[in-house]
């Protein structure tokens, strides 16, 4: 495999390596023009323009990557640069931050963006009765006032220094206020692209806004065609015969076909999505971080990368913190499968065998009864009896994750350290799927979400990687890659997004005809 | 023609019925799947407040029984209700406009697009399934009645993925005459529509040609040892007039039988050939529901598909009559 470099870069030398064969330019200039056809995966009858309800790829990919913008956006290459905030500035104690909004800017039915539909937007996620995913990040805000009619202030409950990456968040899209309602059903944004037509599960299409406030340095296509076609095979079929010209997520079996034909290549990048194992350390024999330490030495990490990724993943340290993220430790000492340590620490506990349940289903993710399978074979040598018991998949979210004391369950990560942990890992948080609760991890935890110094902040996060490796509830075996095919007739730059599938799900304002 | 329209009454009664009957399966059924709307659509994100807020919303929280009755209730004046898919998220900033997306709307455009797929193969699998038979029956027993026999029995016996997957590979990918997506949308002109729909009606084609073909032959054959035929026959008529004018018209009746089921497959059958096509019928959308427990359009979609089998049944029991002159007027 090749090596991973820290933030964003091309996982492949092989997809370089196509690109240089076919004769282009690897600095390719991007130009204007042309219909982007993609296959995507992850449409459903339900989708609709509401931001809250956004979920899988094919409305990120819509929403976000094409008709709405958010305040802030995470460039390809995992920095942070503003969308339609120019700047922000926070107070020294990350409590109150300023946000500078774009000026000049109008949504496609022509109102002016400003300071009030930032406000009303946000406040949408915490509306009575509201189902919004982003409902956390907006209630954690105690204050918003408009400062300007291009000027926004926010005062937080607690200081976070990484407010600003949080209003990247997918789901905390900008409408228009007073017409959010219209705009929800007719997709009506401040993006590239402005929708001709949306049909729920089945077809978006959409063209160049006219005159952007990105001009030229994003939205290269004319037009836009976003096809919903959830059957992995019809999505491989229709990129073959150029009916589409990307696709994602392929599947590995068929890898080979896809590789032969000269006609498409293949772009991967590793980035934060990552399968897990968690273990409920409220509940017996789980509280005993012996216990915990044998079944981490119990489990054959790279054996699963091989067989159920097929190669297409990294092994982790049971630390959700991935390549994708800044404070990434790279340099931890890995966790390998070692037999007579999970002995050892078996030992330690005071048991010579271990017999417990995990629960999986393949709802968790594609390969869990397998992985399931291939631990159980690999722990049985350290007197590690795991008996594997096959869930149904409808469900299984709220039948058995968070309720059964072992499972399977998978994540698809986060931008930053903190936004991750308090998602997952901080004390008395719903997701806490460990119910993990370490003094020193969580005293870290409010310190460094506060500090603005890089390397302060940089110290910390590598700290409390170790201790969830050493000490942590979740067994994460491996980093899942997010792979993609592309027409040969597509051009991308070099750093393609590894946050999200499909550069971040934002190809229509990165790529181009080639 | 009396007894035809007493016929015709009685056996709509009986239709009703069943559609009730298969309401209360369907109903039955949904329920009994593990899971339901509030939870398949959160996903992971199924705390027990969301869970509760959904059901609440959707009159999920009553029990079965209040809740089919009050489905049928409205069902019966035309309301089949709004599917909870688009229905959801309710509370939008301020007061909630109560624009609902109804099951009528969201099958509308699907039950369309199926309709056409189904129109256009049996425009293809209808004559071409008819004059198969024929000539099967008139050369029976020659190496062209075999071939044809061989061929469709193959092509009936084999799964309806595996067969759309040859005519990609042999249509799409290695000679690309036609499109392997079939995603079309309105605004689409006829031409465009009808050629990204040809492959999916030509997989339909093979699957359904084999058993009408191989009706129209058993029926005529048996009919061609009847005296009546030798008697044609004796008179010196060409075999193919004595098949035409002779035999196909009285072997009518079986035939109709089998092309009516047939067309009633093509519209209750189409799932897997929708899926492997991208192709937005009615059958995706009825997957689509299923999976995310959407009862309202699931219902809706199962009495169409009830109802298309009991109106082509209807159809070809009235058909038969009518070509039978000892039906059409009984003594």
């Amino acid at each position: 495999m090749t090596r991973i470099s820290r933030r964003g870069l091309l996982r492949t030398g092989a997809a370089a390596g196509v690109l240089a064969a076919s004769g282009l330019p690897v600095f390719a200039q991007a130009k204007r023009g042309g219909r982007l056809r993609a296959g995507l995966n992850g449409a459903n009858t339900s989708d609709s323009w509401d931001g809250r309800t956004h979920s899988d790829l094919y409305m990120i990919a819509c929403a976000q990557g094409a008709v709405f913008d958010s305040l802030t956006e995470i460039a390809a290459d995992g920095s942070l640069i503003g969308e339609l905030a120019t700047d922000w500035e926070a107070t020294p104690d990350a409590k109150t931050w300023t946000f500078n909004l774009r000026q000049g800017v109008t949504f496609h039915n022509g109102k002016p963006f400003g300071a009030d539909d930032v406000l009303e937007s946000l406040q949408m996620h915490v509306a009575e009765g509201a189902k919004s995913a982003a409902q956390p990040i907006v209630a954690a805000i105690s204050e918003m006032k408009k400062t300007g009619e291009h000027q926004v202030q926010f005062t937080l409950e607690a200081g976070n220094a990484d407010f600003p990456y949080l209003m990247s968040d997918y789901h905390l899209l900008m409408y228009p206020a007073g017409q959010i309602e219209e705009a929800i059903a007719k997709g009506i944004g401040t993006g590239l692209y402005q929708v001709t037509s949306f049909e729920p599960g089945v077809r978006m299409t959409a063209r160049r806004v006219d005159s952007h406030y990105k001009g030229d340095r994003a939205g290269y296509f004319d037009e836009l065609e976003y096809i919903a076609i959830n059957d992995s095979t019809a999505r491989m079929n229709a990129l073959m015969t150029g009916q589409v010209d990307v696709i994602n997520r392929i599947d590995f079996k068929t890898e080979a076909l896809l590789k032969a034909n000269p006609m498409i290549r293949i772009q991967e990048v590793t980035g934060n999505q990552h399968y897990t194992f968690p273990m409920l350390t409220k509940v017996d024999p789980f509280t005993d971080v012996n216990v915990r330490r044998a079944l981490k030495y119990g489990i054959n990490r790279q054996e699963l990368v091989d067989k159920i990724l097929l190669g297409h993943g990294m092994a982790a340290n049971d630390t959700p913190i991935g390549p994708a993220n800044q404070y990434f430790h790279s340099e931890m000492e890995p966790l390998t499968y070692d037999l007579d340590k999970a002995k050892f620490y078996l030992k330690e506990a005071g048991l010579t065998e271990l017999n417990i349940d995990l629960n999986v289903s393949d709802a968790a993710f594609n390969g869990a009864v397998d992985s399931a399978q291939l631990y159980q074979a690999s722990a049985k040598g350290a007197g590690i009896n795991i008996n594997v018991v096959q869930e149904p998949a409808d469900g299984y979210w709220s039948n058995v994750w968070l309720k059964k004391p072992f499972c399977a369950s998978y994540f698809s990560g986060r931008a930053t350290e903190d936004w991750m942990f308090a998602t997952a890992y901080e004390a008395g948080v719903p997701w806490n799927d460990s119910q993990w609760d370490q003094p020193r991890f969580q005293e870290l935890l409010l310190t460094a979400r506060a500090e603005l110094d890089s390397n302060k902040r940089r110290e910390m996060y590598h700290e409390m990687q170790q201790i969830l490796r050493d000490d942590g509830g979740v067994i994460i075996p491996m980093f899942a890659n997010y792979v993609q095919a592309l027409s040969t007739k597509i051009a991308t730059s070099d750093t393609i997004g590894n946050l999200w599938q499909m550069d971040n799900g934002r190809m229509a304002e990165r790529w181009w005809m080639a | 023609m009396q007894s035809v329209i007493r016929i015709i009454l009685q056996r709509l009664a009986l239709g009703l019925l069943t559609l009730f009957v298969v309401s209360i399966v369907i109903f039955t059924a949904v329920n009994m799947l593990p899971g339901d709307f509030a939870q398949a659509i959160l996903g992971q994100g199924a705390t027990p407040e969301a869970v509760e807020a959904i059901r609440r919303d959707l009159g999920l929280d009553q029990p079965p029984i209040t809740r089919y009755f009050q489905w049928l209730g409205s069902a019966v004046q035309g309301d089949l209700g709004n599917s909870f898919a688009q229905a959801n998220f309710a509370s939008f900033v301020g007061a909630d406009s109560g624009v609902r997306t109804t099951v009528a709307q969201q099958i509308a455009p699907r039950f369309a697009n199926t309709m056409f797929l189904a129109a256009v193969t049996a425009c293809i699998a209808v004559p071409v399934s008819l004059l198969l038979g024929i000539l099967a029956a008139l050369f029976r027993n020659s190496v062209f009645d075999r071939a044809t026999n061989v061929t469709t029995l193959t092509s009936i016996s084999s799964p309806e993925f595996f067969l759309a997957y040859v005519l990609i590979l042999f249509l799409a990918v290695l000679n690309p005459v036609l499109p392997s997506l079939s995603n079309i949308f309105e605004g689409m002109s006829f031409s465009e529509r009808l050629e990204k729909t040809l492959l999916p009606a030509l997989t339909l084609t093979l699957v359904v040609t084999a058993h009408m073909m191989r009706m129209t032959r058993a029926a005529i054959i048996n009919l061609l040892a009847s005296p009546y035929i030798e008697m044609a026959r004796l008179k010196g008529i060409s075999p193919m007039r004595v098949i035409v004018k002779h035999a196909l018209p009285n072997a009518l009746a079986p035939i109709i039988n089998v092309i009516a089921l047939n067309l009633a497959y093509l519209i209750t059958g189409v799932v897997v050939v929708e899926v492997v096509f991208v192709y937005p019928g009615i059958g995706q959308l009825f997957v689509d529901s299923v999976k995310i427990r959407d009862i309202p359009v699931v219902q809706a979609c199962c009495l169409i598909f009830a109802a298309a089998y009991i109106l082509l049944n209807l159809l070809a029991d009235i058909l038969s009559i009518l070509s039978n002159p000892r039906l059409r007027h009984p003594k």
